[in-house]
């Protein structure tokens, strides 16, 4: 529990975090590049992600107190003044706290702010169902004009914060904070609207987001000792999302497993779902995610064994959807 | 539709009070005007500003007509976004649009509309429809423009009933501990809210204490008063050190008899026949 001495690792001792890696130095460098960088936060700068930044750069931090809804509202208004700015949020108390300054205040006036949804999914079970963070793909990918990153780990956390430039808007980023299996030994190359493509295969296909896509290389990687085949998507852009990567697994593996540290109703699997539909793709498709009821408590991995994101049952998952060989 | 002329307008231009009370005056008229093109509108709200409207865009704030995008313009931001209609004659008169579009209003894909859309309609430089969000956003602005040099003021008109949205509060309490001293907060302290008066709904009193304690410099005037206004916005711009809050006791439905009488039945309605020929004729002959 060493961790624990620094309030901002809520996972030390259970799951590695992955704020301990580059996150917070690149957004410092980030930041270093470009003086209209700005960060707000609701009382919660100082943790890993930004604490770098705030340590170089002070007075470019505006902290808004505990005040989430205002803290979204002035860095639209700051953004209207061409500042590249920021949010921290805690998963729990972003999305789904501030949906409606989100979607009146961010989304519907095209202000370029970049939302850092941290501490996502099941990060924070230890301290009550109050801050799980399983709703918010649903919540903001349901918002006109937002665009919806969820970063596997560390290094595509760090290789997005170019990405948001790309975004004609503003940019909601989900941070996983689980370090299980990182899919990304350096910063990826990543696009808008991309999924990317971490393990070619052809018997079939498992696309996962965030912690998600982590299980999935682990699950892919066990099942190729099988003798399977197994492509894995990254689904790092929820919105706008990869139809055609979608279409593609669907055709040439002919069947789909989507993994999220989400509830399933509006999720990443809703979504791949849509699109199957949409397709007439008639193939094998599952879901696994968190079940759509209020959750128990507990440290991530416990609680991560206790609703089966692991890499284990993601595999299991796989097989059952396969054609019994 | 000759092209309008870019005219740079500074701060506290030359006019005198009863000038910006015609224009007031004038505003109550358009603003039943441009509700006759719609199914409905709102009256009693709008009717309870015209004269703070009226006095920020004929005398207060650094505008340019003919150019609503103006890089160095002062900005005001509708917290009581139900209020637009009373804007958009404003908007119009400033060249920002042509005046035919007032004729739009509340059609289908109106860029003139209900609550006001920075999008569609040029001059407003902040959207609004969801009450309690503009001051932070106001706020946010205020801020920015301090941290690029600029010496631009924010003005937020604040309707009394959006105050009880908690989210006013966080912005009162943020722009007095960062003394966002080129921050205006108005209220348009009408009284009236749907349900009732204000004070019976959910008591906001005492507005100046209030706004006091949470940093701001705070004064209350006469809202319909335009000599007062005018002291106020100049005692406002002279402040420096925390932001500045008027609190506007104004009358809903001011200028109508019988929507000063039931405010609340005219908060959203359509005026016709006898009825309207009635209110322009108060109006009209107001104050002679």
């Amino acid at each position: 529990m060493s961790g624990m001495s620094d309030p901002f690792s809520f996972n030390a001792g259970a799951v590695e975090s992955s704020y301990v890696g580059n996150l917070g130095e690149a957004f410092r460098f980030y930041g270093a590049q470009d003086e209209d960088v700005l960060l707000i936060s609701p009382d919660l700068g100082g943790g890993p992600v930004t604490g770098p930044f705030i340590q170089s750069f002070p007075d470019r931090f505006i902290d808004a107190g505990i005040a989430e809804g205002n803290a979204m509202s002035i860095a639209a208004g700051m953004a209207c003044y061409g500042y590249k700015v920021f949010v921290l949020q805690m998963g729990a108390f972003g999305a789904i706290k501030c949906a409606e300054q989100i979607r009146t205040d961010i989304a519907f006036t095209k202000t370029p702010v970049r939302i850092l949804s941290a501490w996502s999914g099941l990060a924070m079970g230890f301290f009550g169902t109050s801050h799980h963070a399983v709703e918010d793909i649903a919540i903001t990918r349901a918002i006109p004009g937002l665009t919806v990153f969820a970063p596997a780990d560390d290094n595509a956390a760090t290789a997005m914060l170019k990405l948001t430039e790309q975004a004609d808007g503003p940019v909601f980023i989900r941070l996983t904070d689980a370090n299980i299996n990182p899919v990304y030994e350096a910063p990826p190359k990543l696009e808008l609207g991309r999924f990317g493509l971490v393990r070619e295969g052809c018997d079939a296909t498992i696309i996962g987001t965030g912690l998600g896509a982590q299980l999935a290389v682990g699950a892919a990687d066990e099942l190729a000792k099988e003798g399977l085949s197994i492509r894995v998507l990254d689904a790092y852009s929820l919105k706008p999302l990869d139809e055609e990567a979608i279409r593609a697994a669907a055709a040439e593996t002919g069947a789909i497993l989507t993994v999220e540290e989400h509830i399933v109703s509006g999720g990443l699997g809703t979504a791949v779902g849509e699109v199957l539909a949409r397709n007439r793709s008639g193939i094998p498709f599952s879901i696994l995610g968190l079940p759509d009821e209020t959750l128990t408590v507990g440290m991530p991995d416990e609680l991560y064994a206790h609703y089966g994101l692991t890499v284990a049952n993601t595999a299991q998952r796989m097989r059952e959807l396969l054609p019994s060989r | 539709m000759t092209t309008p002329s870019i005219v740079t307008l500074e701060r506290f231009r030359d006019t005198s009070a009863a000038e910006l009370a015609a224009r007031a005056k004038q505003l109550r008229l358009e603003i039943l005007d441009v509700i006759s093109h719609a199914p409905m509108g709102h009256y009693s709200s709008s009717l309870s500003c015209a004269e703070i409207l009226a006095t920020l865009y004929k005398h207060v704030l650094r505008l340019r007509a003919g150019d609503p995008a103006w890089a160095d313009r002062d900005r005001f931001l509708l917290g009581k976004g139900h209020v637009a209609v009373a804007l958009w004659p404003l908007f119009a008169e400033l060249g920002f649009f042509p005046a035919d579009w007032l004729k739009t209003f509340g059609s289908l894909d109106s860029k003139l509309t209900d609550h006001p859309d920075m999008h569609r309609a040029p001059g407003v430089d902040f959207s609004s429809g969801s009450l309690g969000h503009n001051l932070s956003v106001g706020l946010g602005m205020a801020l920015a423009a301090k941290r690029r040099g600029f010496d631009h003021r924010m003005y937020v008109l604040l309707g009394d009933g959006e105050i009880h949205e908690g989210q006013v509060w966080e912005a009162a309490m943020a722009a007095g501990h960062y003394k966002a001293d080129n921050l205006v907060a108005i209220v348009d302290a009408n009284g009236s809210c749907a349900d009732g008066p204000t004070e019976s709904v959910m008591s906001i009193e005492p507005l100046v204490d209030r706004f006091s304690s949470f940093g701001w410099h705070c004064v209350e005037v006469d809202g319909h008063d335009t000599a007062a206004l005018m002291q106020a916005f100049k005692q406002a711009s002279e402040s420096p050190g925390k932001p500045f809050c008027v609190v506007a006791r104004t009358l809903k439905g001011k200028g109508i008899s019988f929507m000063e009488a039931s405010p609340r039945e005219w908060h959203l309605g359509a005026l016709m026949g006898e009825d309207l020929v009635r209110a322009k004729q108060e109006i009209e002959e107001a104050g002679q």
